[in-house]
């Protein structure tokens, strides 16, 4: 594919409001991950501060909930809507996308009418389904603050959802529907989550160790980030390659070799005309499940042996789900702009099993290409390459 | 502007089994009935038993796009595309919450993610090819159709659009205005296919095309479920002398071409 431009973007999470903050913490190996505790869940979650007392504000108040209060605080930070007013004063805001991403919108609010609906079964007067927990309610969201008329849709694919966005959006440029997108995702805090993987027994009861020998489940998290694409070269991070996939095996179990996650990263390398030996630095899924991390690196290993240093970063964040994709896409830029390959945080020891080349450790050495891994439920698979300089 | 080959259909809804059915009420032939569950034949007995009747709903359609195609479902990446998701399963999930304690089921939990349908389709027919699940709110048609074609013509492989709505029980039969369950599926081919009508889409402004269906019936299933308003553009097809339809598709509208070029 012809590589696109990340011309702006962000990232607000657990970790941290905005690139500065999130690279301070990087560098910092500070986690973002807290005790979280109600009823009968006891867990660590990357919460971001501040979203209890924050409103979205008219014209958008219909839109007031956790999701895009997060939405709207990320949008805020790194003269992020700056640089789309140029963008689109340049092309027409008819030529810019919208691909958003989420798993659960504003399903937290939905909860909440549940445990007052009125006498009859009625929802609450003051319920708003469209522009709060309605799927696309998020896309819209976007495309109303940014005021961007092109196409605009959200992604649902579970913890892929804001990988894919940025396949979707690269084919909407290669097609000459619009010049440029905006891409992104937003998660946020909410019972159907924590309860659903604590169902699942996926859920640590302590912060997440990704590829650690006695990882013991995720901690979940909440974030948003947001790139700008263009066709227009500059100096900043690239996209270079996408890589989609199905596994087609189980609804919440990872084919047991990997497939769907060797077929994404290996479309992924072919369409960014790379071998496995031209990547730098691998951002794993590595949620820090017993199973999804192990499948990973057998993916991995098989595809890129025990050279390429490889890391999760979700110890600092926590899993976004369907914003993981974005806040690692996110990472991977900072990483190439700063010649940063961080360590997991959190682990103690590499599984020893593990045949990839796991870091513990924060590294600093020259970065030009940085894969990064967003492995979904429902088999659901995307990888993405991002590069930097002649990278 | 892209362009792609539509090589089969599928649809179900109230008193439509296929394509043929609906076809035959597009066309004027009286007819009636209200929503029945689909067989959802290509989903195993343990995934219909599993799944939600969203899912079933979605595989159905998407099913009989294959037969209507000729191709194995393993060849089509997909795009499913739902505005309101799966709300019998929403309504369910947090009437669990509201209770203490909070004893969720992983199967509910599973079924809840947006792409749950795309998953059991994908399981179904061994399919390892991309599949995305989308929302664009009342516009969801007319975007996944866009996403779908593009994806066709981008990729030069074929693409699945499964655009689907069903209806939400008590509190949800109010909240959304989703009266009838329906779905369409269209396969869409990058190269020429004999017989196959051309699809041309661009995405702007248009004169505000009238997309009102003559029959009333119908015309209500139109505007009482995202999915179908891609009646519109089946009616189109079925008429055979229309060659334009206008969707609208967020601030603009989603201009499809139709012509029987087949490239041959």
């Amino acid at each position: 594919m012809t590589p696109l431009q990340v011309a702006a973007y962000t990232a607000t999470n657990a970790a941290g409001t905005g690139k500065a903050a999130l690279l301070e913490a990087l560098v910092e190996r500070r986690s973002g991950l807290a005790p979280w505790r109600d009823g009968g869940l006891d867990t660590y979650t990357g919460q971001v501060a501040g979203l209890d007392t924050l409103r979205v504000a008219a014209p958008l108040a219909d839109y007031d909930c956790r999701n895009h209060r997060l939405a709207q605080l990320g949008l805020d930070q790194d003269d992020f809507r700056t640089a789309v007013g140029r963008c689109a004063a340049r092309y027409g805001a008819g030529r810019v996308a919208v691909v958003m991403a989420t798993s659960t919108s504003g399903i937290l609010e939905t909860e909440a009418a549940y445990t007052h609906l009125e006498p009859d079964g009625a929802l609450p007067a003051d319920f708003h389904f469209e522009t709060v927990h309605s799927m696309h309610a998020l896309g819209e969201f976007v495309a109303r603050t940014l005021d961007l008329h092109g196409p605009r849709f959200t992604i649902s694919t579970a913890c892929s959802s804001s990988a894919k966005v940025f396949a979707s959006a690269a084919r909407l440029i290669a097609a000459g529907i619009v010049d440029a997108a905006v891409v992104g995702g937003v998660d946020t805090l909410c019972h159907n989550t924590l309860y659903g993987f604590n169902a699942l027994q996926l859920v640590s009861a302590t912060p997440c160790r990704p590829c650690d020998g006695d990882r013991d489940g995720i901690s979940i998290g909440e974030g948003a980030g947001f790139m700008l694409l263009t066709r227009e070269p500059d100096n900043g991070p690239r996209l270079l390659g996408y890589g989609e996939s199905s596994d087609a095996f189980h609804m919440s179990s990872p084919h047991p070799e990997g497939r769907g996650a060797k077929a994404a990263m290996t479309a992924a390398l072919t369409r960014a005309r790379l071998t496995p030996g031209e990547i730098d630095y691998i951002n794993l899924h590595g949620t820090a499940s017993v199973i999804n991390d192990r499948i990973e690196d057998i993916a991995v290993a098989a595809v890129f042996g025990d050279t390429v240093p490889c890391s999760s970063t979700k110890g600092w964040t926590g899993h976004t789900l369907g914003a993981a994709g974005v806040t690692e896409a996110a990472i991977a830029a900072l990483c190439l702009e700063n010649d940063l390959v961080p360590g997991c945080l959190n682990t103690e020891a590499v599984d020893p099993t593990f045949a990839a080349k796991v870091n513990r450790g924060n590294e600093r050495r020259p970065l030009r290409r940085a894969l990064s891994n967003s492995l979904g439920f429902g088999g659901n698979n995307c990888s993405l390459i991002f590069g930097i300089g002649d990278g | 502007m892209v362009e792609v080959w539509l090589e089969g259909i599928g649809v179900w809804g109230p008193g439509m089994t296929g394509w043929p059915d609906c076809r035959a009420r597009l066309a004027g032939e009286p007819g009636d009935g209200d929503y029945a569950p689909p067989p959802a034949a290509a989903l195993s007995a343990q995934e219909r038993r599993r799944s939600t009747a969203t899912a079933r709903l979605a595989a159905e359609v998407a099913a009989q796009a294959c037969t209507a195609a000729h191709r194995a479902p393993a060849d089509y990446a997909t795009v499913f595309s739902c505005s309101a998701g799966d709300l019998a399963n929403v309504d369910a999930i947090c009437r669990t919450l509201a209770r203490d304690p909070r004893l969720l089921s992983p199967t509910r939990f599973h079924n809840s993610v947006h792409n749950a349908p795309g998953g059991y389709w994908g399981i179904a027919g061994g399919c390892e090819q991309p599949s995305n699940s989308i929302a664009a709110g009342a516009d969801s048609f007319a975007v996944g159709l866009l996403e779908a074609a593009v994806q066709c013509a981008v990729e030069a492989a074929p693409v699945m659009l499964v655009a689907y709505d069903l209806p939400g029980p008590v509190p949800w039969d109010i909240v959304c205005g989703i009266e009838a369950g329906f779905g369409i599926a269209l396969a869409l081919s990058a190269a020429a296919v004999t017989g196959a009508k051309r699809l041309t889409l661009r995405h702007g402004a248009a004169a505000a095309a009238d997309v009102r269906l003559q029959d009333a019936a119908l015309e209500k299933l139109r505007r009482g479920n995202p999915a179908a308003r891609g009646l519109a553009l089946l009616a189109a097809l079925a008429a055979g002398n229309v060659h334009e339809v206008a969707l609208a598709a967020g601030d603009n509208n989603l201009v499809i071409g139709i012509s029987d070029d087949d490239g041959c």
